[in-house]
């Protein structure tokens, strides 16, 4: 247990430092979802009627973007030789990277949400529930990204190719999550249904991401 | 204890790099393998830390620890040193200390072993690189691992550093370790030699 | 040349430091004594007939949006400063003033929504001036962002200052084009903000203000300034301990000024 708390305190000492990426994301965030009035019009009610798709694309599109150094930086600098080779199975320490990461980097999109509403003109009970959906999805974005971030250092590319290969992946994830947040706000599902199974989706993941990830690490070192 | 390797082949990106290879070294002994560029020393190296699955052939360690596999039994010193320069050189093998787990020595003692004590607290981004290769040398006295497997342990080493290495080497042999180092350069300790011939 | 041989003594750290040291005293007095004066005076100023009590939000809001676009001007200037002139202080000036920067043009995002609340009913509207401020923000982010991802000072500095006077360039373009989004999907019902000329009664404690708000800038500036030099002074100390070897001694690790990387 010692060595994936060291590997989970590690990984966000990195990406919080000076050089990290975790803040980056929020930024990105950010930017994208201010891009967006641009092209639908400043229209608040439009807005506030889109704000749940807005903010979920942003965090979707936001924790993608972070994923692409999940595993290369560590291949560049030898250090995932040491891991795969630990007394630490590859599973395991996959999870702790993705439990960091999604700590760094997703974490900080849940917490930037409630201002991002406000821009959206979303009132306090649907930016609550499109921060609640956040919580309960961004796990699953993060824990099947990690799969093509591990399939990215097989294929030594990483980028446009880790996107074309996780954002179908992340469809369902991206459907109930904002099926849930349109529930809350204007039903005329019950928000139970939807949040379920995104709940679901986020554990499944929990398991398959770590596995999938591990194996095509095994696979892919040269 | 004793690793011994039986008519190992490597294939890598379609070509075959070596075959037919047997190697053996037991404890207290260090294998030098030698030989030109492009002969398959580095590929040996990571067949046997299990980062490359050789073609054909097996690979065994007798008398270890029989719970572990050979891998976890073994400590790799690469190409590259493994460090982040975003975190401190304490951090760093304090990291590594931790996440390797197993029999650990203190890692003030460790870094002074290796002349980077003044160091501890700097981050390892202003290391140079012969101060980064000293670090990663202070992650094999950090961590208790029978065997050694090294990449041109000794690139990047000045002479001081060197002959610190040499005395770091013999004192994991004399322990009842094993070695097994990649090398260009003359080892500075007895070692059995290990050609490998682009012919092999 | 009185003013040459200033400027190239204050070139020098060193000089800058003692310089600073004995100015900030006064430079922080100053900005408080006018910001209580500013602020005294704002909440004796009489509400407007329309607006209420709420128009006294522009006494804070105004300056920040002012100083929002003038502390982009002087990272700009700081910017050719590193470009052309590489004066060695144009970087440290440049990367002091961004966060001060953000954080006044965050403070007129936050003013501004709170002022458009009453009349708008909404914390937020896409107002063209608004969301002008809130793009420089995101630039001013963008910008902070870029010195944080460079580890070495020097080479963040030339991307960092390329970036400034790009934005410097652009960002009459951004506001152009803003303009045009907003009339185009909202013709002239919107309310102005401050739009009609302002009554004598505004206008001094708005001056006041305006200039305490600058002041504040300047101290808080020179401040952080004397903090990135000190800043890059220890990162200088600390290469030179990690070069020195364990047991030589410490002859010829004295301290050495920065700048010129």
């Amino acid at each position: 247990m010692s060595a994936l708390a060291a590997l989970i305190r590690r990984d966000i000492r990195i990406a919080l430092r000076v050089g990290g990426g975790a803040l980056i994301g929020v930024l990105f965030f950010l930017t994208v979802t201010v891009l967006m009035p641009f092209a639908v019009g400043p229209d608040l009610a439009l807005l506030s009627r889109l704000g749940p798709a807005i903010l979920w694309l942003g965090a979707l599109l936001a924790s993608l973007l972070t994923l692409d150094r999940l595993f290369t930086a560590d291949h560049e600098d030898g250090s995932l030789d040491l891991i795969v080779m630990s007394r630490t199975p590859l599973e395991l320490a996959c999870a702790a990277k993705a439990l960091a990461h999604w700590l760094a980097a997703g974490l900080p999109l849940i917490i930037a949400t409630p201002i991002l509403g406000l821009l959206l003109n979303l009132d306090g009970t649907a930016t609550l529930a499109v921060a609640a959906t956040l919580l309960a999805g961004t796990p699953a974005l993060t824990f099947t990204g990690m799969i093509g971030a591990a399939l990215a250092v097989t294929l030594h590319r990483g980028g446009l190719l880790l996107a074309v290969l996780v954002l179908p992946l992340s469809i369902p994830v991206l459907i109930f999550g904002v099926a849930a947040s349109q529930a809350a706000i204007s039903g005329p599902l019950s928000f139970g249904t939807p949040f379920s199974i995104l709940c679901a989706l986020s554990l499944a993941s929990l398991v398959i991401g770590p596995f999938a990830a591990a194996a095509s690490l095994r696979h892919g070192l040269d | 204890m004793r690793l011994s390797g039986r008519n190992l082949k490597c294939v890598r990106g379609g070509r075959e790099v070596f075959s037919g290879l047997d190697l053996s070294a037991t404890s207290g002994e260090a294998l030098a393998v030698t030989g030109p560029n492009g002969a398959g020393k580095t590929s040996l190296l990571r067949v046997l830390a299990g980062l490359l699955a050789p073609a054909e052939g097996s690979i065994a360690l007798e008398g270890g620890d029989a719970e572990l596999s050979l891998p976890e039994q073994a400590h790799y010193l690469g190409h590259r040193d493994a460090l982040k320069p975003a975190l401190s050189v304490m951090e760093n093998l304090s990291f590594w200390r931790e996440f390797l787990g197993g029999d650990t020595l203190d890692a003030d003692r460790c870094l002074a072993a290796v002349a980077l004590d003044h160091a501890a607290h700097l981050p390892a981004a202003y290391l140079s690189a012969g101060q980064c290769r000293r670090l990663s040398i202070a992650r094999l006295l950090s961590v208790r691992r029978p065997v050694w497997l090294l990449d041109e342990p000794t690139s990047a080493l000045d002479a001081a550093g060197q002959e610190m290495f040499i005395g770091l080497m013999r004192d994991h042999l004399a322990s009842g370790g094993l070695i097994v180092a990649a090398t260009h350069l003359p080892l500075g300790i007895d070692a059995r030699d290990l050609r490998m011939g682009g012919a092999a | 040349m009185k003013l040459t041989e200033t400027l190239t003594d204050l070139a020098n750290p060193t000089r800058f430091l003692a310089l600073t040291a004995r100015i900030l005293p006064w430079l922080a007095a100053m900005t408080a004594i006018l910001l209580a004066i500013g602020l005294y005076q704002s909440a004796m100023a009489p509400d407007d007939y329309q607006q209420g009590a709420t128009v006294k939000i522009m006494f804070i809001h105004v300056p920040n949006a002012w100083l929002s676009m003038f502390v982009w001007s002087v990272m700009s200037v700081a910017a050719l400063g590193t470009l052309v002139w590489r004066h060695p202080l144009a970087d440290v000036a440049a990367k002091a003033a961004a966060p001060i920067g953000a954080a006044f043009t965050f403070l007129a995002l936050v003013t501004g929504s709170l002022w458009g609340r009453p009349m708008w009913g909404t914390y937020w509207e896409w107002d063209a001036r608004l969301t002008s401020v809130l793009i420089l923000f995101l630039m001013y982010l963008g910008l902070m962002a870029l010195w944080r991802a460079v580890e070495d000072p020097s080479r963040a500095a030339r991307a960092a200052a390329v970036l400034t006077l790009v934005g410097a360039i652009n960002i009459p373009i951004i506001k152009f084009s803003v303009d045009w989004w907003n009339t185009l999907h909202q013709p002239a019902s919107v309310i102005r903000m401050g739009g009609s000329t302002l009554d004598k009664a505004f206008l001094w404690p708005l001056l006041v203000m305006a200039i305490a708000f600058s002041l504040l800038f300047v101290t808080l500036h020179l401040a952080a300034m004397r903090n990135e030099i000190l800043r890059r002074r220890v990162r200088n100390l600390q290469m030179m301990q990690a070069s020195r070897v364990a047991f030589t001694s410490e002859a010829g690790a004295g301290p050495k000024e920065i700048g010129a990387a």
